[in-house]
C-alpha cells in the first residue's frame, strides 16, 4: 500500500519540477517523464503485488471531516481500471515529449504537465478510494483538473466553450453524487462503502441511490443521453490529454456504476434493463454521429460514446445475470464489460496517439484534407491501423475478445425459462451492428486519410513523427496484440474482479474454460495472425513492378485531380442518410439547377442532436425565462421584499401547523 | 403573576391594532414606545426581582421607551415632515389584515413544538402577532419613519419571545441584541436624513430609482 501511495504521489507531483525550471530548457519535461513513469511503475507493481496475495490491501486513516477517513483499498475491480491508468500515463507522457515539446510550448507546457500528473495521480485514488467523502473529493480533483486540461489552448474560443459545457456537466453530475453518498451514507450507516451485495435492493432509498449513480456517473462516462461534453471536450485538449481522458477518465464513471450496483445483494430486473437499453442507443447512435463526422477527434470522441454503450450492454448483462439468478450470465458480461474497458483504454489511446501524430504533421483535424499519409506517415498508419482493427473488434486483436464474452453472455439468457430474459438475446444483433458500422467508419477514416493521393498542401509535406511519438503507440499496439492473442492471461484479473463484485452465497463461477472458451480463442487468433502474415509476404511477392502508378480514383480518366477523389464525407454519405433520422445533419448547397451548371458549393455538417438541438436552445429559452422572472420579483421595493420574508415565515409556520395538526 | 403578564400582553395587541389604525405619526410613536414601556415590564413580572431581569427591564426601558421615541420625535422635528401617517393599503384593510394575522398567530402557536410551561400562555403569540403587525408597517407604509417603527415593533415582538429565554440566555446577549437595536435605529436616523436631503421628501418608494 505505501508503494501505491508513493507512485501516486509521484504522479501527482510530476510536473512540478518543470516549475523550477527555465522556461526553454528540456530538463522539466524530462523529469516530468521520468517521474510519471516512475510513479506508474511502482502503482502498476503494487497493483500486481496486491492481487498476488489473497485479500485485498486496504488503508483506513481518520481524517478531521465529518464521515470522512483515508480509506483506500485495492480490489479486482479496481484493478481492471488501475492498470489503463498507469500504462496510458507512461505512454502520454513519453508522447508528450515530441508531441508538446517544451521549447515550441514554453507557457502551456509547464501547465500541461502539472495538470496531466494531477489528472494521473486523482485517478489512481478515485479507483482506489473506499469512503464516500474521499471518493467526492477525489472525484472534484480530477473534474476541476480535467478542465485546466482540455482548456490548455484557452486563446482558441471553440476550446473555451468546449471547457465551460464540460466544467457545467460534470458539475451537474457531482452535485448528483454529492446526494448519492448522502443517501447511501444514511442507508448503509457510514460513509465508508459498504461491502459488496450487503445491501438490499427491495429497501426505499435503492432506486434512488440507482438513478443518481446512472445520472451522475453516466455524465461522466458519456452514455448517450449523457454524452453532450464529450465530443467537444475531446477535440479540444491535445491529444495525448484526449488520449488520457477518452481512455481512462471517462471509465470512472462506469467503475462508479459497477462499484454502486455491486452494493446491492440482488438489483431488480428494471437496473439491468436500463443499463442495456442506454447501452444500446450509446451504442448505435455514438457510432452514427462518428461516421457523419469530419473532424478526426470529434469522431474519435463518438467512438468513445460507442464503445462505452458495449461496455454498458455487458454491464447489464450481468445486472440481469443477477436479478434472475444465472451467475453463468453475469460473469460473462461483467468480465466482458471489464475487459472491454482495459481493452478500450488501450485502443482508443492508441488511435488519439496516432490521430496526434498526423495532426502534428498536417496541422488540421479535418479528415478530408489529408489523403496519401500511408506513404510519408508509414509507422502512424501502421500503428493506427491496428488500432482500427481493435476498435472494430476484429480478431486477432483486444476488441474482439471481450465483445466476444459479451456475445456468450447474451446468448446464454436464451437457456432460461423466464421469457423476459430471453429478450436480451436481441442486444446481440444491436452488438454485431455496432461492429459492422464502426467497421465502416474505420474503413472511412483509414481510406480517406492514408490512402489516395494527398488532397492538400498540408498533406504533401506530412512527416513521420519523431521515435518519442511513435514508441508509445508501439508499446500500446504490443499490448492489444497480447490481449488478442493471450486472453488466458487475463482471466485470474477478472476471476478476482467477479470475486469481488459478487460475493456472498451466490459466488460467480470462475471464467475457466467451460464458461468462455479463452485457448479457443488464443489459437484460432494466432492462426489468423499467421495466415494474414502469409498472405502479406505472398502479396507482396507477387508485386510486379511494371503496374505504372496512377492517382487512386483516377477511374481512366485522362488528367486525374487530387479533389476528383472520394471524400471522407461522400464515403459515409449513404449511411447518414440511413441515419437521417437521428442524426439530423445540415446541409447547404449541392443542388445542380441547369445542365450546365455554375459553380456551386456544398457542405455538410452533423451537429450534435443532444446538445445542439436541445440542451443550448432549452438553456437560451431557461435564461430569458429566468431573466423575466427575476426581473419581476428583483423589482427594487423594499417593501416587496419584506413581503417575500413574511409570507416565507407564514409558509413555515403554517408547514409546522400542518406538519402537527 | 400571571394576571399581570396576560394584562401586560393584552396591551401589546390592543397597541398592535392602535398603530396600524392610526394616521397620526406621533400617535404612531407614542404607541410603540408605549409598546416598548410595557414590554420591558415583562422580564420582572415573569420572573420576579433579581439582578438579571431588573438589568434587562431597565435598559428596554431607558431604550424602546424614552431613548428612541426622544431620537424619533426629533427626527420629525428636524425634516419638518408632515405628521401623517401614508399608507400604501388603507387603515381599514390594514386593520383587517392584522386581525387575520393576529388570530393566525394564536393558531400556530398552538401547534408550535414548545416545552409544556409556554403551552397556552400568551407569549408566543403575542410575540407573532408583533411581528407580522411590524411586518405590516414595514411593507404597507410608504415613509421611511414608519418602517423604522416597523423595525422597532418587530424588534419587540422578539424581544417578548426572548423574555421566555432570558433565564436561559446570558445577559451580554440580551445588551448585545439592545446595542443593535440601538445602532440600527441611528443609523436609519442618518439614512432618513440623508433620503430628506437627496429627493426633499422621505417617500421610499423613490428609493426604487436607485435599482440597476
Amino acid at each position: 500500500m505505501v508503494t501505491f501511495i508513493t507512485g501516486t504521489l509521484l504522479l501527482l507531483g510530476s510536473g512540478i519540477p518543470g516549475l523550477f525550471c527555465n522556461r526553454q530548457s528540456p530538463l522539466g519535461e524530462r523529469l516530468a517523464a521520468v517521474l510519471s513513469v516512475a510513479g506508474s511503475l511502482l502503482g502498476a507493481g503494487a497493483v500486481v503485488a496486491a492481487l498476488l496475495i489473497p485479500g485485498n490491501p486496504a488503508i483506513h486513516l481518520p481524517w478531521p471531516i465529518p464521515g470522512g477517513a483515508f480509506a483506500l483499498t485495492i480490489d479486482g475491480i479496481s484493478a481492471c481500471f488501475l492498470f489503463p491508468v498507469y500504462l496510458v500515463t507512461v505512454t502520454g507522457s513519453i508522447y508528450t515529449l515530441g508531441y508538446w515539446p517544451q521549447r515550441n510550448n514554453p507557457g502551456s507546457g509547464t501547465r500541461l504537465r502539472i495538470f496531466y500528473g494531477g489528472m494521473a495521480g486523482s485517478l489512481t485514488l478515485v479507483l482506489t478510494a473506499s469512503n464516500g467523502i474521499l471518493f467526492l473529493a477525489c472525484w472534484e480533483i480530477m473534474a476541476l483538473v480535467g478542465f485546466f486540461l482540455i482548456t490548455i489552448e484557452d486563446h482558441v474560443l471553440e476550446v473555451r466553450r468546449a471547457g465551460f459545457i464540460y466544467l457545467a456537466c460534470t458539475h451537474a453530475g457531482t452535485l448528483a453524487l454529492f446526494a448519492l453518498f448522502v443517501i447511501l451514507g444514511q442507508f448503509s450507516g457510514s460513509f465508508d462503502f459498504p461491502a459488496a451485495e450487503s445491501l438490499s435492493a427491495v429497501a426505499g432509498p435503492a432506486t434512488a441511490i440507482f438513478l443518481l449513480a446512472l445520472f451522475g456517473f453516466g455524465l461522466k462516462a458519456g452514455l448517450m443521453p449523457f454524452h453532450i461534453w464529450l465530443p467537444g471536450a475531446h477535440a479540444a485538449a491535445p491529444s495525448q490529454v484526449s488520449a488520457l481522458l477518452s481512455g481512462v477518465m471517462i471509465k470512472t464513471g462506469i467503475y462508479g456504476i459497477i462499484r454502486v450496483t455491486g452494493f446491492f445483494s440482488v438489483p431488480p430486473a428494471w437496473w439491468g434493463w436500463t443499463i442495456l437499453t442506454i447501452g444500446a442507443i450509446s451504442g448505435v447512435m455514438g457510432v452514427a454521429f462518428a461516421i457523419a463526422q469530419h473532424d478526426i477527434k470529434r469522431l474519435l470522441a463518438y467512438h468513445s460514446v460507442e464503445n462505452i454503450g458495449i461496455i454498458a450492454l455487458g454491464l447489464g448483462t450481468a445486472l440481469l445475470g443477477k436479478s434472475f439468478d444465472q451467475p453463468l450470465l453475469t460473469s460473462l458480461g461483467l468480465a466482458g464489460a471489464l475487459l472491454h474497458v482495459i481493452n478500450h483504454g488501450l485502443f482508443k489511446s492508441l488511435l488519439f496517439l496516432g490521430a496526434g501524430s498526423i495532426i502534428h504533421a498536417t496541422g488540421t483535424r479535418e479528415i478530408d484534407h489529408y489523403g496519401g499519409l500511408l506513404r510519408r506517415q508509414p509507422l502512424t498508419g501502421l500503428f493506427f491501423l491496428g488500432g482500427a482493427v481493435a476498435i472494430c473488434g476484429l480478431p486477432p486483436l483486444n476488441g474482439f475478445v471481450s465483445e466476444w464474452f459479451i456475445y456468450l453472455g447474451l446468448f446464454k439468457s436464451l437457456g432460461h425459462d423466464a421469457p423476459a430474459l430471453r429478450l436480451s438475446v436481441f442486444a446481440a444483433p444491436v452488438l454485431a451492428l455496432i461492429g459492422g458500422l464502426a467497421l465502416a467508419c474505420f474503413v472511412k477514416v483509414f481510406g480517406a486519410a492514408f490512402l489516395g493521393t494527398p488532397r492538400t498542401p498540408a498533406a504533401v509535406g506530412a512527416h513521420e513523427a519523431p521515435a518519442s511519438m511513435l514508441l508509445p503507440m508501439a508499446v500500446l499496439l504490443a499490448c492489444c496484440f497480447v490481449i488478442g492473442l493471450l486472453p488466458s492471461a487475463f482471466i485470474p484479473l477478472l476471476d478476482r474482479a467477479l470475486a469481488a463484485w459478487a460475493t456472498g452465497a451466490k459466488a460467480l463461477p470462475p471464467l475457466s474454460a467451460a464458461v468462455a472458451p479463452v485457448a479457443a480463442i488464443s489459437w484460432a487468433a494466432l492462426a489468423l495472425a499467421v495466415l494474414i502474415g502469409i498472405l502479406a509476404l505472398w502479396l507482396h511477392r507477387q508485386k510486379t513492378p511494371q503496374t505504372p502508378r496512377r492517382p487512386t480514383w483516377g477511374c481512366g480518366y485522362a488528367f486525374p485531380a487530387t479533389r476528383m477523389q472520394y471524400t471522407a464525407s461522400s464515403f459515409a454519405e449513404m449511411l447518414v442518410g440511413l441515419l437521417r433520422w437521428g442524426l439530423r445533419p445540415d446541409r447547404h448547397g449541392g443542388r445542380v439547377e441547369a445542365p450546365l451548371a455554375k459553380p456551386a458549393n456544398f457542405a455538410s455538417h452533423t451537429p450534435d442532436t443532444v446538445l445542439d438541438r436541445g440542451v443550448l436552445p432549452a438553456c437560451r429559452v431557461s435564461i430569458l425565462v429566468c431573466t423575466w422572472v427575476r426581473a419581476r420579483v428583483q423589482n427594487g421595493s423594499t417593501g416587496c421584499y419584506l413581503l417575500y420574508v413574511m409570507l416565507a415565515l407564514g409558509a413555515l409556520l403554517t408547514l409546522a401547523t400542518l406538519l402537527r395538526g | 403573576m400571571h394576571g399581570i403578564n396576560n394584562l401586560l400582553l393584552l396591551m401589546v395587541i390592543l397597541l398592535n391594532f392602535f398603530t396600524l389604525g392610526s394616521s397620526r405619526l406621533g400617535a404612531c410613536i407614542r404607541a410603540v414606545a408605549l409598546q416598548g414601556a410595557v414590554i420591558s415590564i415583562l422580564p420582572i413580572t415573569l420572573h420576579g426581582i433579581n439582578g438579571h431581569s431588573v438589568i434587562l427591564a431597565t435598559g428596554a426601558f431607558v431604550l424602546k421607551g424614552i431613548f428612541i421615541p426622544w431620537l424619533l420625535f426629533r427626527a420629525i422635528r428636524e425634516v419638518r415632515i408632515r405628521r401623517e401617517v401614508e399608507p400604501l393599503i388603507g387603515f381599514i384593510p390594514t386593520l383587517i389584515i392584522g386581525a387575520l394575522t393576529t388570530s393566525a398567530a394564536f393558531i400556530f402557536a398552538d401547534n408550535l413544538p414548545l416545552i409544556e410551561a409556554h403551552h397556552g400562555s400568551l407569549f408566543i403569540p403575542t410575540a407573532l402577532a408583533t411581528l407580522f403587525t411590524g411586518f405590516l408597517l414595514l411593507i404597507t407604509r410608504r415613509k421611511a419613519i414608519t418602517q423604522v417603527l416597523g423595525y422597532l415593533m418587530f424588534e419587540n415582538g422578539i424581544f417578548v419571545l426572548a423574555v421566555l429565554l432570558s433565564e436561559a440566555m446570558p445577559l451580554m446577549v440580551e445588551a448585545g441584541v439592545l446595542l443593535d437595536l440601538l445602532v440600527a435605529i441611528f443609523i436609519m436616523g442618518i439614512v432618513i436624513n440623508q433620503i430628506n436631503h437627496e429627493f426633499s421628501t422621505l417617500n421610499t418608494e423613490r428609493l426604487s430609482a436607485l435599482k440597476e
